[in-house]
């Protein structure tokens, strides 16, 4: 189509490879209003915001019309004038009215869009039914009274992430975005990402704050309160007060945590420098001798819970290693209460994260000891930015300030890690001088760097064939373990952050939609890199002397106790079972694992085998029959539980040996109750 | 026994449809004949066995009026408040059997799950207006009093059903 043009207000636009009207109207510099059109995502078109007049076809939504040559196109008349302004007006009057106290407040596109046309007052009845909010996850919130139906986070959760968690249920008046059957968010699969609230263009979803406990220890006295910052922070929360996106502002982060009443400043990236030295080590040993290969990098906590829960015969490839943040949180209260002279539960460790599902993998159980938490509290790039706010501070101008020593000090390396294919890079920057036994002059391998959301690299070490994937995006990263798993790829080495791009597009940054942003944030953090004095971890002169001190060696098994951690096969969705046949009140619980994995590996037949066993023993009566949902072991499937036995990779013969078993007991149990 | 055989129903459905997710509503109208509706536990089973997500299963059951999570009763009686129907006093009609029933505020079945009464638009007996249905029997032309012996006749049709099954 190239060399024709449409025309939109009567200006010639020339089309190029737009596949819609609204491309080509914002080529001619139009910002028509959207809900539910987004580059990155499949076209809906319900909003109806987007409406415009092409003569001969009367008003068409722009984001589904396709262009054709000499289109006559008006994006402003009275009449789209008019029906824009209704649309706005229908949404408020489904809407919450509590504005101000919203936490998209200033950020909402549906508050810009009606001070944009002007509304003053919503000429219809409000017709919301008041629905109480979801505050169950640890990562989100969702208020149902905010949302405006655009369908874009239904949308980005599954065609992105390919995880789903949420849709649209019932119709009509009564339609509404929800987990499955109604349920809260922290009983379903959702990984905490957080991708739907980045991409929510109301109130509707949100980060869930923890500022008000922060702001309650920084007030203790007797606490001590110690900051970690996330890399990908410090190029995104200058937009947050002006900045373009990606101008660092490590200094004046530092500056802002000081003058908010932090004790301690430090820098996430510095163990992110020893999660590269440990995370290599690891990777050297299992490449050489062929242990679990592919090593999936671990440090992005939805993308473990992905694994949990979807791909449990690949949960003991991820890498053991503690995410940067929880190898932080378990150094500071290892280290810190005895330096600083205080108790270990009056150490308060505060994460500031550009990322929802940090919060969620603080609470992870794994990561307390004795009732004290490894990690605190976590703030979203967001809540930091609105505490800095509180505080009256004028962050652009706060003079630069230095973190403290020694879990200030960091490389580049621990700077990338921010950025898809930065923990890829970091690792080759290790593992190349390690295989070696050589320093290298140069330190950047661009050969991982890129925008595509799967990518591969062949490198060559120490006589080593090294084969890597660089993924972003849950459902990127579905493709590649797939892929694995028919055997159609192989890979020594695979790297996977749940956001698209990494942490820089996480969810707890500043609110943004235009790729374009994330991509400015990345080339911040690759600037950042080349400005620093050192490029790799293993230079770090602090780590260097954490392990004389503390850790030994790397891999040690102080450095295990401290930096690294074990997973489990989770449940998607936790739920009742389905009652089969049930017996009298003593009878023996019998239940079969109908969870994908075991019903792949066959639980409907054994079920199938169980059923025709007991009819055929005419034990009816004495037994419970259940079809469940997965019992977490899903890796060793089919899964059966016979009264409180677990019995994994069950076959009929075991299961009819378990009810035998269970059987005598019941029957002597039976005996000594008469 | 009658649970297994209905769930060995439900598997039977889903292979019997190739485990297409494309064919999800075919499933969810065959499993709804087993049931009289769609229990949580059985959709999170399809969904499990067409591997897509349970909320999108839930959305398109909750979508389609033909489908319903709650459990029916036995009898469903569906009083058609169509415009023709609702003219000639359907409202009235559906008063009447909820009164009959004895059926509180937001109640729709009663509590030994014999009947349900909804309202429907149209059931495309306008000339029999006011209309109702119970289960698949269309009856037309209806009053108050000819509703209530509806009930009583199923009421005393089911009593015999049972000492009958209770005498064999
Ligand atoms: S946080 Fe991620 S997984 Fe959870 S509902 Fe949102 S997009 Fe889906
Ligand atoms: S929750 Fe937000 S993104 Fe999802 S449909 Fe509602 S308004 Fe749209
Ligand atoms: S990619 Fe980064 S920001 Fe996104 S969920 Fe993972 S750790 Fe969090
Ligand atoms: S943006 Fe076109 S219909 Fe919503
Ligand atoms: S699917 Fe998880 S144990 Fe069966
Ligand atoms: S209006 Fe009742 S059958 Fe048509």
């Amino acid at each position: 189509m190239n060399g024709t043009f449409v025309f939109i207000d009567n200006k010639e636009i020339p089309i190029e490879n737009e596949q819609n009207l609204l491309e080509l109207i914002r080529k001619a510099r139009v910002d028509l209003p959207t809900f539910c059109y987004h580059s990155e995502l499949s076209i809906y078109g319900a909003c109806r915001l987007c409406m415009v007049q092409v003569e001969g076809m009367g008003l068409v939504p722009a984001c589904s019309t396709p262009p054709t040559p000499e289109m006559k196109v008006s994006t402003n008349t009275e009449e789209i004038r008019k029906m824009r302004k209704i649309i706005v007006e229908l949404l408020l009057a489904n809407h919450s009215q509590n504005c101000p106290t919203c936490q998209k407040s200033t950020t909402c596109q549906l508050q810009a869009l009606a001070k944009r046309f002007g509304i003053t007052k919503v000429r219809f009845k409000n017709q919301l039914r008041e629905m109480p909010p979801d505050e169950s996850s640890p990562s989100l919130v969702r208020d149902p009274n905010k949302c405006v139906l655009c369908g874009d986070c239904v949308r980005i959760c599954s065609e992105v992430q390919s995880v789903g968690a949420i849709d649209f249920a019932y119709r009509g008046a009564q339609t509404v975005v929800i987990p499955s059957f109604g349920k809260a968010l922290d009983q379903v699969e959702c990984v905490n990402c957080g991708q739907c609230a980045r991409i929510c263009p109301t109130g509707a979803l949100t980060p869930k704050s923890e500022v008000d406990e922060v702001w309650k220890d920084i007030h203790n006295p007797s606490k001590v309160v110690v900051a970690q910052v996330a890399p990908a922070v410090r190029v995104a929360i200058g937009e947050m007060f002006g900045l373009p996106p990606g101008t660092t502002t490590t200094g004046q982060i530092a500056a802002a945590l000081r003058a908010i009443g932090f004790d301690k400043i430090y820098d996430t990236s510095f163990t992110a420098d020893l999660t590269v030295l440990e995370e290599s080590g690891e990777f050297i040993k299992r490449v050489t001798t062929g242990d679990r290969i592919p090593q999936f990098t671990s440090c992005c906590p939805a993308w473990v819970k992905f694994v949990e829960q979807y791909y449990p015969e690949f949960v003991n490839h991820l890498s053991s290693c503690r995410s940067p943040q929880q190898m932080f949180g378990a150094l500071a209260k290892e280290m810190l209460s005895s330096e600083l002279n205080v108790r270990p539960e009056d150490v308060v460790v505060v994460s500031i994260m550009p990322c929802t599902a940090k919060k969620f993998e603080a609470k992870r159980p794994e990561f307390e000891h004795d009732g004290v938490r490894d990690v605190d509290h976590v703030l979203t790039t967001q809540e930091f930015g609105r505490m800095i706010e509180e505080a009256g501070l004028h962050f652009k101008e706060l003079g630069p300030e230095s973190f403290h020593m020694p879990f200030g000090f960091k490389t580049g390396a621990g700077v990338i890690f921010g950025n898809s294919g930065g923990v890829s890079e970091a690792v080759l920057r290790y593992v190349s001088e390690k295989l070696t036994g050589q320093k290298h002059e140069s330190y950047e391998f661009t050969s991982v760097r890129g925008e595509n959301g799967i990518r591969e690299a062949k490198l060559s070490v120490a006589g080593n064939e090294f084969t890597l994937a660089v993924v972003s995006g849950l459902g990127n990263a579905r493709r590649v373990l797939d892929r694995i798993r028919s055997g159609e790829a192989h890979y020594d080495l695979v790297e996977v952050m749940a956001c698209p791009g990494g942490c820089v597009g996480g969810a707890g940054q500043p609110v943004f939609s235009d790729p374009v942003v994330r991509r400015q944030r990345t080339k911040g953090l690759y600037e950042n890199d080349r400005m620093l004095e050192l490029h790799k971890s293993q230079d770090n002169p602090y780590i260097t002397e954490l392990y004389g001190t503390v850790l030994g060696e790397v891999g040690s098994h102080k450095a295990h106790e401290l930096l690294h951690t074990s997973y489990r096969t989770r449940k998607r969705i936790l739920d009742e079972d389905v009652s089969i046949s049930s017996g009298d009140e003593k009878s023996l619980d019998i239940s079969v694992c109908f969870g994908t994995s075991c019903f792949l590996k066959g639980s409907q037949k054994l079920l199938h085998d169980i059923l025709g066993h007991i009819r055929s023993k005419g034990l009816n009566a004495r037994v419970n029959v259940n079809a469940s949902f997965c019992f977490e072991k899903c890796d060793k499937g089919p899964t059966i539980k016979v009264g409180s036995r677990t019995i994994e990779g069950c076959t009929i013969e075991k299961a009819i040996e378990a009810i035998k078993r269970e059987g005598v007991a019941l029957a002597e149990e039976v005996r000594q109750n008469v | 026994m009658e649970t297994i055989r209905k769930f060995e129903r439900v598997c039977e459905i889903i292979d019997h449809n190739q485990r297409n997710a494309a064919r999800l509503i075919p499933i969810l109208q065959a499993v709804q004949a087993e049931y009289r509706y769609l229990p949580e536990e059985i959709l999170t089973f399809v969904a499990t066995s067409l591997g897509i997500s349970p909320a999108r299963v839930f959305g398109v059951a909750t979508f389609y009026s033909l489908f319903t999570l709650k459990p029916k009763g036995k009898y469903l009686i569906r009083v058609c408040n169509g415009t023709a129907c609702h003219v000639k006093g359907s409202m009235g009609l559906y008063g009447a059997i909820v009164k009959k029933l004895g059926l509180r505020e937001g109640e729709d079945s009663t509590p030994d799950m014999l009947f349900t009464v909804e309202t429907v638009n149209c059931l495309g007996a306008c000339g029999l207006s006011p209309a109702m249905v119970v289960n698949d029997e269309v009856y037309g032309q209806l009053t108050p009093q000819r509703v209530s012996d509806i009930v009583d006749e199923i009421v005393l049709k089911e009593a015999q059903n049972e000492s009958d099954a209770h005498g064999a």
